[in-house]
């Protein structure tokens, strides 16, 4: 080619002014192994051009891998729950049935007294805790005496 | 729309977004972060897709708002990202080594331009997009575009030129 039209080119490029065409020419004539000696130092820059394009994404896009992933867990999860509540509430409908029957008492007689007995138990227990309580009303008492209340 | 269909989709610019991503951003694993991140996007508005008439562009878009959100970002400021591992080129190797290490300088000097310089020139001179279609991706006027272009292309020149007279930085 030409060298007087590679420099005309070569002009309009560095003003922005070149068309695809006019660069691919320059960049053809700057991978030639015959280049001007005063053009010389621009065959790095179109080389680098042609070098940069040649770079390659070689990462795997992402893109079901992550939704899949989700779907699954959820999945999992829900099913996890789902056996939890159903062995939860399949103990819970049978042991009502067991403790239903606790027995009874034909004759009343007896039945007051087995209640009697119950109660008795109750309020002993009961008693327990009030005695203890004895103990609180005992310091009042000294509270009372030291720091002299009207 | 599937998985395959995205694939297809997506393939022919995917590398472009990649190298973009990488101009401005440099650091190759922020720019495979990047890649993903937009693909990602895409992929979550694929039935909104057919409303754009170039996916392309509009991938290109998001990647350049993308980066330069990341550049902003605290964590970019935080950690920044510098490019130094250029050797100086030693007079006595061969031809070849010379060659590959010109073309490293080729890329510190692009990646010392601002921000959208660098992305002008990955669109043209690399990526080669038409002017209208830069305009398009980065929201400008082709006017605007051809002047930038122009003070970028100078710049690496005038560069090019001093490096090669004096064979020094």
């Amino acid at each position: 080619m030409e060298l007087i039209k590679i420099e005309q080119l070569l002009e309009k490029y560095f003003d922005g002014e070149t068309s695809i065409s006019e660069e691919n020419e320059l960049r053809a004539y700057f991978s030639s192994s015959d280049v001007a000696q005063h053009l010389e130092h621009y065959k790095p820059l179109f080389g680098y051009f042609s070098n940069a394009k040649e770079q390659q994404f070689e990462q795997q896009v992402p893109l079901h891998a992550k939704k899949l992933k989700i779907a699954w867990i959820s999945i999992a999860a829900s099913v996890v729950v789902l056996l939890g509540a159903g062995t939860f509430a399949y103990f819970n409908y049978n042991q009502p049935k067991q403790n239903q029957d606790l027995g009874t008492y034909d004759n009343p007689e007896i039945a007051f007294r087995e209640t009697q007995k119950a109660l008795e138990l109750l309020s002993s227990n009961v008693n327990v805790g009030v005695e203890s309580v004895q103990y609180i009303n005992e310091y009042e008492a000294t509270r009372d005496k030291v720091f002299i209340v009207d | 729309m599937n998985q395959n269909d995205f694939m297809q989709l997506v393939s022919p610019f995917k590398d472009k977004i990649f190298r973009v991503a990488k101009r401005l951003l440099i650091s190759t694993e922020e720019a495979e972060d990047a890649t993903q991140e937009v693909m990602v996007k895409l992929w979550n508005k694929s039935e909104g897709l057919s409303v754009y008439n170039s996916v392309e562009a509009l991938a290109m878009t998001m990647t350049k708002n993308y980066c330069l959100d990341q550049l902003k970002s605290k964590r970019a400021s935080n950690l920044k990202i510098v490019h130094n591992n250029f050797t100086d080129r030693t007079p006595g190797l061969q031809q070849q080594v010379e060659d590959s290490d010109s073309l490293s300088w080729v890329e510190k000097v692009i990646n010392q331009l601002p921000e959208q310089q660098r992305l002008i020139i990955q669109m043209r001179d690399i990526e080669q997009y038409e002017f209208a279609e830069i305009a398009k991706i980065l929201e400008m006027n082709e006017t605007a575009i051809r002047v930038a272009l122009s003070r970028a292309r100078k710049t690496i020149r005038e560069f090019m030129t001093k490096t090669h007279r004096y064979g020094i930085n």
